[in-house]
């Protein structure tokens, strides 16, 4: 994975981390979503599809298949196996 | 009569699903197929399991009791923080656990500590340090057994002999199945536990007429109002909790876990899927707890909110037993029973006694998990493998289970529950201000055995301090998981900074 893709992908999950600290429906109850879930609720339901979907993207685009080659533990997947 | 049937049924049957379990556990590779499942499950299995492993009681009962209480903030709290960080933890860290697992054929963490660091007495004390963090979920685990049969039979059954119960069907299946019997029956429960929150809320809510009604009236009050919202939660507490969730890699039943995947790409959908799960077993049980409080025809809970209301207006001089009896009677962990009691049929609340069952009977992986510490950290470490063999280890694992739930279950019925709630707290903190271990060891090469050392002895010191005075690490508002887990860090980078590295051969071996 390039270092631009690495920073792409901790910028996103740094972001989501800030999503949860979500001030802004900290004293809201209305709109009820669905006529009965607190916005509060429904958002953090919501979060957790975000999370997936984050969950997604990283076993998609950015999965250590490295691993799968024990040599080469501590190496990025575009390096080569002499060091 | 019917719900302890169902719930008799149940324990019978996960005790087949571990005895069943047993038929791999024999000859070459004993020790792996026993204590890791042969490093062989398959995909749905692991994840099932990984999730079951974590979820405990506090999950179904207590969750909706902490909402009860405290209103929807216990979701964010608890649950979608979790569904951030676990799935992380076991991207970037479980996958690395396993990949050393498989090359170096480690067992348990603190192999791959002793190993990665090359440390024999620190890792002992880390041995140690997690051992004593985790007895508490055990013992508590057979008291929730008890306590849960009691009530499930309406008292026919006593305390200590439900306790008892409870304690024999998961040493029975632990000690015959190994692994791979805990791990069927984790993916057992967890089955269980996901059609158990969507049946109740769906019971639940057609029994009280409809949810929004339910949240209109409690709109419509300005003491319960204020429970759809968070404002009684300071940002600060809130952002702490975000810390708790480090601690689930670092407990040695998860990271061991971890070990058991037959191919990397199994943990894929474990990482994908685990926000799901938490969303659909956490937001039925918190949004139930919330909506009790909409239900005051129903006497049981009508008492619960006179004596919360008798609570926040009690002179500073009541004494401090009744207080103390006004907040039990407050408590809400039972809410979810009480509005099934009321609504649900016979069967529903039979799935709910097997359910609650299933929750308290997490502490399987947990004894799993110290008799494969002492086997391999301690036993075999200091040379009884290789003198007495492989079978040796396995019988003395086995012995090891059957000895630590016969103690768990005699402390179980003499001491007091409160003081093991306790306990389990501070370890959560313990273990998330362990987590630095791994990262450092994982992926900061400098990292050294006795930044290691500082991190434990530190993390113990503070636990110790934690129960002493409480209060003292709860710096500027936040709990003090947050000062605990920076300050294991910082002592983790600089010990390590002032001390020499591994050799370079060890570091060439972990690819650097």
């Amino acid at each position: 994975m390039s270092r631009r893709a690495r920073l792409g992908w901790s910028i996103l999950i740094l972001g989501l981390y800030l999503l949860h600290q979500d001030l802004w429906f900290w004293r809201q109850a209305r709109p009820l979503v669905l006529g009965f879930l607190p916005i509060g609720l429904a958002y953090h339901a919501v979060y957790c599809l975000a999370v997936t979907f984050l969950m997604w993207g990283l076993t998609r685009y950015a999965w250590p298949a490295h691993l799968e080659n024990p040599l080469r533990l501590n190496r990025r997947p575009d390096e080569g196996s002499g060091r | 009569m019917i719900p302890a049937l169902i719930v008799f049924a149940y324990l019978a049957v996960i005790l087949y699903i571990g005895i069943f379990a047993w038929r791999g556990v024999r000859g070459q590779g004993a020790a792996e197929e026993y204590f890791l499942a042969g490093r062989s499950l398959g995909p749905i299995v692991f994840l099932l399991s990984l999730f079951g492993t974590n979820m405990t009681a506090f999950t179904i009962l207590g969750s909706a009791g902490h909402a009860f209480a405290n209103g929807i903030v216990t979701f964010s709290l608890m649950a979608s923080a979790s569904a951030l960080v676990i799935p992380l933890t076991l991207f970037f860290i479980g996958t690395r656990l396993w990949a050393l697992g498989k090359q170096f054929g480690f067992i348990t963490p603190v192999q791959m500590l002793r190993d990665r660091w090359e440390c024999g007495h620190i890792g002992t004390v880390i041995f140690a340090l997690q051992a004593g963090l985790l007895v508490p979920y055990i013992i508590i685990g057979v008291m929730g057994g008890g306590t849960a049969l009691r009530a499930i039979t309406g008292g026919v059954i006593p305390y200590w002999f439900g306790g008892g119960i409870v304690a024999l069907v998961v040493m029975g299946y632990v000690f015959f199945g190994g692994m791979r019997g805990t791990a069927l029956v984790n993916a057992f429960q967890t089955t269980l536990f996901l059609s158990f929150g969507v049946a109740a809320f769906v019971v639940i809510g057609q029994g009280i007429g409809g949810f929004p009604s339910a949240m209109e009236s409690l709109l419509a009050d300005p003491d319960t109002g204020p429970l759809l919202t968070r404002e009684r939660i300071s940002p600060l507490y809130y952002f702490s909790y975000t810390f708790i969730p480090l601690s689930t890699i670092a407990f040695p039943h998860i990271a061991i876990f971890c070990l058991t995947a037959r191919r990397l790409a199994q943990f894929k959908g474990t990482v994908v899927l685990y926000p799901l799960c938490i969303m659909a077993i956490w937001l039925p049980c918190v949004f139930l707890g919330v909506a009790a409080n909409a239900m005051t025809g129903t006497p049981a809970i009508a008492q619960k909110l006179e004596a919360r209301q008798a609570l926040a207006i009690a002179p500073a001089e009541m004494p401090a037993a009744d207080r103390e009896a006004l907040r039990r009677q407050a408590a809400g962990d039972d809410v979810i029973p009480v509005m099934l009691e009321a609504f649900a049929p016979l069967w529903l609340a039979g799935l709910l006694g097997a359910g609650i069952l299933a929750a308290v009977m997490a502490s399987d992986s947990q004894i799993l998990a110290l008799s494969t510490m002492f086997t391999e950290d301690v036993f075999t470490y200091y040379g009884g493998t290789a003198r007495f063999g492989e079978a040796v280890q396995v019988q003395t694992g086995r012995a090891f289970v059957v000895i630590l739930t016969v103690a768990a279950y005699i402390i179980a019925l003499g001491a007091p529950q409160s003081i093991f709630d306790l306990a389990v707290q501070y370890a959560f903190s313990g273990f998330a201000a362990l987590s630095p271990l791994l990262v450092a060891a994982l992926f900061w090469k400098r990292s050294t055995k006795w930044g290691a050392l500082a991190v434990a002895l530190w993390v113990l010191l503070a636990v110790i301090l934690n129960a002493r005075a409480p209060g003292l690490l709860a710096w500027f508002g936040l709990l003090p998981v947050v000062p605990m887990t920076v300050i294991s860090s910082v002592l983790m980078i600089l010990v390590s900074l002032a001390t020499p590295p591994p050799s370079a051969a060890t570091l060439a071996r972990y690819g650097w």
